[in-house]
């Protein structure tokens, strides 16, 4: 029988979680927050070299859904990866540094916001081509599962990638052969400037699962602990041998497309709605649930916040001390 | 020597790489219980079952993708795609992250990924299964590319490839897979950017590559009888170029002829001319010719493909003669 697409309800019992694990999970999303909010401001300066597509907004789904996860586990990404990067364990200096195009930066500046990869963390890279991760994070799962380690695969993608044909290839391989890799669709409603609507006849991408007898599961990607609990169920299941899952995580960028895109997307969505969806930050909500359920004091989190907010200082500082490849690293790294 | 098929070669190749190597798996269209549209796995799943010789879905990302992520986590897939035509299928795969991703992530990881294809018309199979565009895949820096041309040739070279801790486009002509020729049974490796000198000669330097490697050597045993002599080069591996083996031939005969079935524009044939007209300027005694298909997709109809289309010993004769006028 086909797998069925399910919702996870809000009001639903959830699972206790200690503090210092949500505690981790504030501090993992005030680190994606301030290290963008410093880069919106050095890109507003003219000083980031290249392209930048933020995640804030988005915070929730990389932190509650990599929460999941041990060192050893692999996470592929987008060209929208500061968030998936930070969430799994990425350090503040070398992102940093990559986004300057200095030498101490994760690829050694050779790859930039786009193009972020930390094989130590389990970070196998962010890719700048919509769709083009699947398969490559169906390929990790095979490998894990042909060398029979307990690790999962998790493939962040976005409603835009939702239509390319290597998604669905991947899907369709993985399902096929029960491998160990959690889709996680991060739907923030807009395909670049295409809204959802216009770029795809359903409202649910998670439908999309059953195409492939795998379970679909809708979640709301602005509240981490549903995030976190929808994740931990689809990392059993494909650790246990039971296949992929795909989860769909209803989000929505603050910022536009990429640094740049003019009044942070205007030409394509209503001031209205940008702000209708900001009141459900998920950082501000999970600080006030912190506070109201009284798991935290309010001045643990602003602690918490302003150690986030001298890291992401000191990250900047060692990025502009840090040295430019010299001309001569161009050969560099083209083969092994 | 016992004399086997290139097919036969490249058989027995995999086989024994599946036997050394537990990381080393197949993954293909129709390479199980079919054994290959042209039988170059025949037997192997047998031999090793489901999980080492998996057939695939008609999907050519996920294969390619699927090659690149195993091979990144440990494995070292052999992965197919049918004929070289499927490739735009999959060309985001091949190019954009197998062979960037080691660049891009500042040399993180090794993706020891052999991705084997065929190639060449011949078959009346037109324009969707029989092209011959390996000189594409020159263009993308990161990626080894392969085209053997002897069965000796595509052991070794198979080995070495899979071997190899970058990811490799291994080329099999599929008109030379009945060509018989001399492959020790062991286990040997022929390594990458050394060329073959496959005759020598002082007159003329032709390069020629898989398939036409055998044209031109028809054709310099032909012209033997009129005094010619002819050197004939077959570079192997197009990534890592021997640059200078064709280098030296050229120094020495100052006259070259390109013999290569991809279409006539950029060309093989084009970046070897480009070579020399670069790095052996002063040794160019007459124009370098190209014999190539012509620049149009592959065209059904016997007379059109195998008289006008593919290169020939005529095509081959008519350029050295030509060459040969400047002397």
């Amino acid at each position: 029988m086909n797998q069925k697409t399910k919702v996870i309800n809000k009001r639903r019992k959830r699972m206790k979680l200690s503090k210092e694990m949500m505690l981790e999970m504030l501090k993992k999303m005030l680190e994606i927050r301030y290290f963008e909010e410093k880069v919106v401001d050095q890109y507003a300066r003219g000083a980031v070299p290249g392209l930048a597509h933020l995640y804030i907004g988005e915070e929730a789904v990389a932190v509650g859904a990599c929460m999941n996860l041990t060192k050893d586990d692999y996470i592929t990404s987008t060209h929208r990866g500061h968030g998936h990067c930070i969430a799994k364990g990425g350090e503040l200096k070398p992102m940093m540094a990559e986004l300057f195009g200095k030498r101490t930066g994760y690829c050694k500046g050779k790859g930039g916001s786009m193009h972020i990869a930390a094989f130590d963390k389990g970070i196998l890279g962010a890719m700048g081509i919509v769709g083009s991760g699947a398969p490559i994070a169906v390929g990790a799962a095979l490998g894990v599962k042909k060398q029979k380690l307990d690790r999962v695969v998790l493939c962040f993608f976005g409603d835009g990638a939702s239509n390319q044909g290597t998604t669905h290839e991947a899907m369709n391989f993985a399902s096929l052969h029960k491998l160990p890799v959690v889709f996680i669709c991060e739907n923030n409603f807009y395909g670049i400037s295409v809204a959802q609507h216009r770029h795809q006849a359903i409202k649910d991408i998670a439908v999309r699962a059953a195409g492939y007898n795998m379970p679909g599961v809708i979640v709301d990607g602005m509240d981490v602990l549903a995030v976190y609990e929808a994740v931990k169920e689809a990392v059993k299941r494909a650790k246990a041998g039971e296949g992929p899952t795909l989860i769909e995580c209803k989000t929505y960028r603050f910022r536009g497309h990429h640094e740049g895109d003019p009044n942070l997307g205007l030409r394509y969505r209503t001031k209205e709605e940008m702000e209708q969806w900001k009141e459900r930050c998920p950082i501000k909500c999970f600080k006030e649930k912190l506070i109201k359920e009284k798991i935290a004091q309010k001045k643990e989190i602003d602690e918490i916040e302003e150690d986030v907010k001298k890291r992401v200082e000191e990250a900047f500082e060692f990025a502009m001390a840090s040295p430019f490849p010299s001309p001569e690293e161009i050969y560099d790294d083209l083969f092994a | 020597m016992r004399e086997i098929t290139f097919r036969e070669a490249v058989v027995e190749a995999l086989d024994m790489a599946l036997e050394r190597d537990p990381r080393v798996f197949l993954l293909g269209e129709d390479i199980g219980y079919y054994g290959g549209l042209f039988q170059a796995t025949q037997g192997l799943m047998k031999k090793y079952g489901e999980d080492r010789v998996m057939d695939s879905p008609i999907s050519e990302s996920a294969i390619i993708g699927a090659g690149i992520g195993s091979a990144i986590v440990g494995m070292r897939p052999i992965v197919e795609i049918m004929n070289i035509d499927f490739m735009p299928v999959c060309m985001d795969q091949l190019v954009n992250q197998a062979a960037k991703m080691r660049y891009m992530f500042g040399g993180q990881l090794k993706i020891p990924l052999v991705v084997r294809t065929t190639c060449g018309a011949g078959r009346g199979a037109a324009a969707h299964h029989a092209q011959a565009t390996h000189a594409v895949f020159m263009h993308f820096p990161g990626l080894k590319i392969v085209t053997p041309a002897t069965p000796h040739d595509v052991k070794g070279l198979l080995f070495t490839a899979i071997e190899d801790e970058n990811p490799v486009l291994f080329i099999e002509d599929k008109m030379m897979y009945n060509m018989k020729g001399e492959v020790p049974e062991g286990y040997y490796t022929v390594p990458f950017g050394q060329a073959a000198i496959r005759r020598e000669g002082k007159d003329i330097t032709i390069v020629a590559t898989m398939r036409m490697v055998h044209k031109a050597l028809n054709v310099a045993t032909e012209l033997e009888k009129e005094g010619i002599e002819i050197e004939v080069i077959d570079p192997r591996t197009l990534c890592p170029l021997d640059k200078e083996t064709i280098i030296n031939s050229f120094k020495k005969t100052g006259k070259m002829v390109i013999v290569d079935e991809g279409n006539r524009v950029l060309n093989f044939g084009s970046e070897v001319a480009s070579i020399i007209a670069e790095e052996a300027v002063e040794y160019i005694q007459a124009p370098i010719l190209k014999v190539t298909a012509p620049h149009v997709p592959v065209p059904y109809s016997p007379v059109l493909e195998k008289e006008v289309y593919i290169p020939n010993e005529e095509k081959i004769k008519k350029a050295v003669y030509r060459v040969l006028e400047y002397a």
